[in-house]
């Protein structure tokens, strides 16, 4: 009916009224926006996971013991689609080695970790002239400039935001789109943000339109958020963008997933982005309002991307939003929020829709953290066991991407991959309404993770065999080239040579002349070995030559303690030996 | 710890079942009202079979029984079928027609979710192929009968007990039948509508009985259960069939408010085609499959061997419901095709 | 009678025909069969089929000279898809030829490395860097994992290093479940994979 609904909608001009599919879950937003964000006090370290966003990690630049400034760049990025990270207060960086983050696989990754001093020191830092636009190189520089400013998409996504600003011939962009709408159940950060700095998204809304060339901007924001729709509202009105440019602020219903890019450019502009291609390519960006704050911040203050504001809800005492430094620990997140109720039983990082288990509360809050809910069996009851699969289409029917979820369930759960694959699989947005929808309680999303990541694995080895493949045939190609080459100087060198044969009787060598390259290869070989045996025997570890003298012991016992276990290994077998012999 | 999402809205599947089972209440208490309280130990009797047959199958295959045992489906199948058959058929055969819908139907192909055929239908089409006279034998509504049956009566000839009062004395042909033999025997619709059996759309009693379906079947709309595709292309398409061939010739094609009212038109409407295991997936795929059995029904109606033809379209079109899903596929977010 | 014979006789020489010319109009040019085997083959070229390389083995498959369950690294996915492929009974991995192993890189201990050139010469697909005299080195994304560079070494200097899970390679699992709870003896089989 819907449908009905939006054809009709659609031939009047009037855009799409709602996202076709979708679900109402509880909002659950009200607990965590009674109060204003919160500042978290200055933790004792903070642990930077390098790999904080999509893309080539960043190079690290600083090593341990190192003492750093407030705002000063760690890690520089590297490569094309690539973010830098810098330090979000003052301290010693105290380890560059893995540690626990925040990731469904609970696998650790190299981080960087910095003991604060307390003192919350900046590095110089000026504002930056983004109004002077006249030339490529003015553009392109700017661009340099906010590829080491480490701000990348801040509503969950992590794409570094430098690439979303660049245009060229082929994809230029009209409108602009801010995505201020929010639809999972339980996260609050960017309504708090709009409620109180409304002013300063807009500012950063300026820079992005004047960097983009946008001839309008389109807020979308959904229609449980009444104070920050009328905020942003105000702040419009007030901002010299409004007179720029067309500045509208569409109040959208309330649905999960509208805060999809895809699905809120068709809501705002009834424009449905081909699925190969990307929104650039249609005239569309879209931004999450977190992002073009961080904008105004580094363009107009200098201060690069170090905090963002969370989320704590949940089965805590005081859920609320806060300000939080990148690398804090998720625990004392917790604790701002009142620590966690004696019956949680596990922490989520993201919505409930499309969050995932964190392995420990000890993990760092990172550029894609938003929200840390703590889970308890009341808020969050296990799921009953999964019954067969009655084909009911309900998930079908709720599907915001209109795909077939019980076909692709039937593929996955098959490793039927190809087929998935030819199903739309990867159009699949992992929202979970699906899932959430299924009266058979089949975990429908965890099936589709499962199929796209064999898949991309399987695609990948593919990658890797075309390529050995083709090594595999140069190299042979190579060695038969060889093999004609040196037969070709053969022939010169006795066709030559037969001259001198006259001359000199076939005294030299009667083997072949491979025979003799082999021997003398063979005995320049052994020579080698000996060469290699000598230095292992004495190979000394280069960094202890000139240790201090408790060192030198440390490694001297070390070494004795080595020799002995030695030892005891070939008495042993001795008198294995000696037993057996017995 | 669970996985995302962590939220569920949807109704388990015992929970539809109980529904779908609640909005048969209103046409089971018309019937006991039109034909009497004999029906209801047919259920009780279909619905102890679909259980212990399942229990059974569950068990021969290893699975675990409690979970799919209350998941209701077992229940609602013994449930549709007893409502397909006469009221008074005897014990055995509501015995077999059961076990072969939950045994062969369902659990052969691997239980819940994995047969392609309608189960209680094909209970149905075993019944009605071996015993024809027995299916076919339809007790009059008791206001039209001329031995008034009390329920120890009824029970008797459940039971195979009677040998005092004959099947035929208290059966009557059902409307359908009726006008299927006697425009063989040339006598024109409207003359046909004159017996006893035709009520003002459709069988008398039985009107009752297709408005109590009615009922149940807006109550699944309500409810969500099912959508309205499939109902809807049914019964319009039937009704546009039945409307075609009346205005060619009234004599001899019947009303098509007729062919709504009578036999299986509301009940497989509204509890036989919208079974989702054995349908289509896909809208538009619910509109072909609803459409096809509508036309299949009539042509069996009018011109196949049987009154009624509703169980045997849907086995046809379960029977193409891959294809149909296959060339029914919905347009992707994104895609343009 | 006769009349039947002709009729049928005359309906299958036209059906021939008409196949006949279907066939050769409507051919459609696939790959050559060893091409398409080879497709399916890992390509780590580390000759424990028997033969010295992939290609090699795709063409005795073709030829009939060998059997579809002889490449460890293809693991038991690729023995069906090859007996897919050829229209044969699947069989499961030959032990006789090695068993599959977690995917490996090799690493030359720099320390030790002689400049030998010799694994340079064994490495099938060139992944490795060096000359003579001169420090060795694996190109590791090249590196198939076939360890034919193990034995050459004089100096046992390269070891096989397993590619270790991180948050960059980690795959989602298949999702695994109790319909029922596995306490119960003599019933574990239902509380396994849906």
């Amino acid at each position: 009916m819907s449908s009905l609904l939006n054809i009709v909608k659609q031939s009047f001009g009037l855009g799409a009224v709602a996202v076709s599919g979708g679900v109402h879950p509880p909002e659950h937003k009200h607990e965590s926006t009674t109060q204003a964000v919160g500042q978290l006090p200055l933790p004792h370290q903070l642990t930077l996971p390098l790999r904080q966003h999509v893309g080539n990690l960043p190079k690290v630049l600083v090593k341990l013991g190192d003492y750093v400034l407030k705002g000063q760049l760690l890690a520089e990025a590297e490569g094309n689609i690539s973010a830098a990270i810098h330090a979000p207060s003052s301290g010693t960086i105290t380890s560059i080695e893995d540690a626990l983050i925040p990731h469904p696989s609970g696998l650790p990754d190299r981080c960087i970790t910095i003991a604060l001093d307390g003192k919350d020191e900046w590095i110089a830092h000026a504002p930056i002239d983004w109004r002077k636009l006249e030339t490529e190189q003015d553009k392109s520089k700017l661009l340099e400039g906010l590829r080491s400013s480490g701000i990348v998409g801040l509503g969950g996504a992590a794409f570094p935001t430098q690439v979303k600003l660049r245009t060229n011939a082929k994809s230029s962009v009209d409108t602009l789109v801010l995505n201020a709408a929010e639809c999972e159940p339980y996260i609050t950060c960017d309504d708090m943000l709009m409620r109180e700095r409304a002013d300063q998204i807009l500012k950063g809304l300026e820079i992005a339109q004047h960097l983009l060339g946008a001839k309008q901007c389109l807020i979308g924001i959904e229609d449980n958020k009444p104070e920050a729709a009328e905020a942003m509202r105000h702040a419009c009105a007030n901002s010299p963008l409004s007179k720029l440019v067309p500045l509208k602020v569409v109040v959208v219903p309330t649905q999960y997933p509208s805060g999809d890019a895809r699905q809120l450019i068709r809501l705002l502009t009834g424009i449905e982005v081909p699925a190969d291609k990307r929104s650039t390519d249609v005239g569309l960006q879209c931004f999450n309002v977190a992002t073009v704050l961080a904008l105004h911040r580094y363009f107009d203050f200098g201060e690069p991307s170090i905090s963002r504001i969370v989320t704590i809800t949940g089965n805590v005492q005081k859920p609320a939003n806060y300000e939080v430094l990148f690398g804090t620990s998720v625990a004392d997140l917790v604790q701002a929020g009142g620590g966690a109720l004696a019956d949680t039983d596990g922490y989520i990082m993201g919505g409930p829709m499309m969050g995932f288990n964190l392995p420990s509360v000890s993990v760092p809050i990172t550029k894609a953290s938003n929200c840390v809910i703590a889970s308890a069996p009341n808020l969050f009851p296990s799921a009953p066991p999964a019954m067969p699969c009655i084909r009911c289409a309900r998930c079908a029917d709720v599907c915001p991407v209109s795909l077939q979820p019980q076909e692709l369930y039937w593929f996955a759960k098959s490793s039927n991959l190809e087929k998935a694959r030819d199903y739309n699989l990867f159009d699949c947005i992992e929202c979970g309404c699906c899932t959430y929808a299924c009266p058979s309680n089949i975990p429908l999303v965890q099936y589709y993770r499962f199929a796209k990541s064999e898949i991309i694995a399987q695609d990948r080895a593919k990658e890797a065999a075309n390529l050995a493949r083709e090594r595999n045939e140069f190299r042979l190609m190579r060695i038969d080239r060889e093999k004609q080459e040196r037969a070709e100087k053969h022939a010169q060198k006795a066709a030559g040579a037969k001259a001198e044969a006259a001359k000199t009787e076939a005294t030299s060598a009667t083997e072949a002349p491979e025979d003799v390259a082999m021997a003398a290869k063979k005995a320049a070989i052994a020579a080698a070995i000996e060469r290699a045996k000598a230095q292992k025997a004495a190979a000394v570890p280069q960094n202890v030559v000139d240790a201090i003298p408790s060192v030198q012991a440390e490694i001297a016992e070390i070494d004795a303690r080595r020799e002995a276990a030695k030892q005891s290994v070939t008495d042993a077998i001795a008198t294995n030996d000696a037993q057996e012999e017995k | 710890m669970n996985r995302s999402p962590y939220l569920s809205s949807a109704p388990s599947v015992s929970l539809i079942m109980v529904k779908v089972m609640l909005a048969l209440v209103p046409a089971i208490a018309a019937y006991v009202w039109v034909f009497g309280a004999g029906i209801l130990v047919v259920l009780a009797l279909a619905s102890i079979t679909a259980l212990l047959c399942e229990a059974l199958m569950l068990k021969l295959r290893d699975r675990p029984i409690k979970p799919f045992l209350m998941d209701g489906s077992a229940l609602l199948t013994a449930w549709l079928l007893a409502l397909s058959l006469p009221p008074l058929a005897p014990w055995w055969l509501v015995v077999v027609g059961t076990f072969f819908s939950i045994v062969i139907a369902k659990q052969l192909y691997g239980g819940l979710g994995y047969n392609p055929f309608n189960p209680a239908m094909v209970g149905y089409a075993v019944l009605l192929i071996s015993f024809p006279v027995i299916m076919t034998h339809w007790p009059a509504p008791l206001e039209l009968a001329e031995a008034k049956l009390s329920f120890a009566n009824q029970l008797q000839y459940i039971f195979g007990t009677s040998d005092s009062l004959s099947l035929d004395a208290v059966s009557m042909a059902t409307p359908l039948d009726y006008l299927k033999t006697q425009l063989t025997l040339h006598h024109t619709v409207q003359q046909v509508s004159l017996a006893p059996q035709f009520g003002m759309l459709g069988a008398k009693g039985g009107e009752l009985v297709v408005a109590a379906y009615l009922l149940g079947g807006l109550y699944l709309l309500q409810q969500r259960l099912i959508t309205w595709h499939l109902p809807m292309a049914f019964l319009s398409v039937l009704a546009l069939m039945a409307s075609a061939f009346y205005l060619l010739d009234p004599a001899h094609f019947a009303h098509p408010l007729f062919h709504l009212f009578t036999g299986a038109s509301i009940f497989g409407a509204f509890f036989i085609i919208t079974d989702p295991v054995s349908g289509p997936t896909t809208p538009k795929g619910k509109l072909v499959f609803a459409a096809g059995i509508a036309v299949l029904t009539y042509l069996i109606r009018v011109y196949g061997g049987y009154p009624d033809g509703v169980a045997f379209s849907v086995l046809l079109m379960n029977m193409c419901v891959p294809l149909i899903d296959a060339w029914t596929q919905p347009r992707v977010f994104g895609h343009f095709k | 009678m006769l009349t039947a014979v002709y009729v049928m006789l005359f309906l299958a020489l036209l059906l021939g025909v008409l196949l006949g010319y279907s066939a050769l109009k409507f051919k459609v040019d696939g790959d050559p069969l060893v091409a398409r085997i080879d497709a399916i083959l890992p390509q780590t070229q580390c000759g424990q089929c028997g033969f010295p390389g992939c290609k090699p083995y795709a063409t005795a498959i073709a030829a009939g000279e060998a059997d579809i369950n002889q490449c460890p690294p293809g693991g038991n996915a690729g023995a069906r898809a090859l007996a897919d492929l050829m229209g044969v009974e699947y069989k499961p991995l030959n032990a006789e030829h090695g068993l599959p192993n977690p995917k490996s890189v090799a690493l030359i201990d720099e320390a030790t490395c002689i400049g030998c050139t010799l694994c340079i010469q064994a490495c099938p697909v060139d992944a490795i860097l060096g000359a003579a005299k001169h420090m060795h080195t694996i190109i590791a994304s090249e590196c198939t994992g076939c360890e034919l560079c193990l034995a050459p070494c004089p100096v046992d200097c390269i070891t096989m290093e397993p590619i270790a899970e991180s948050p960059d390679n980690w795959k989602w699992r298949y999702p695994v479940f109790d319909i029922k709870s596995v306490g119960q003896v003599g019933n574990l089989q239902a509380g396994t994979r849906h």
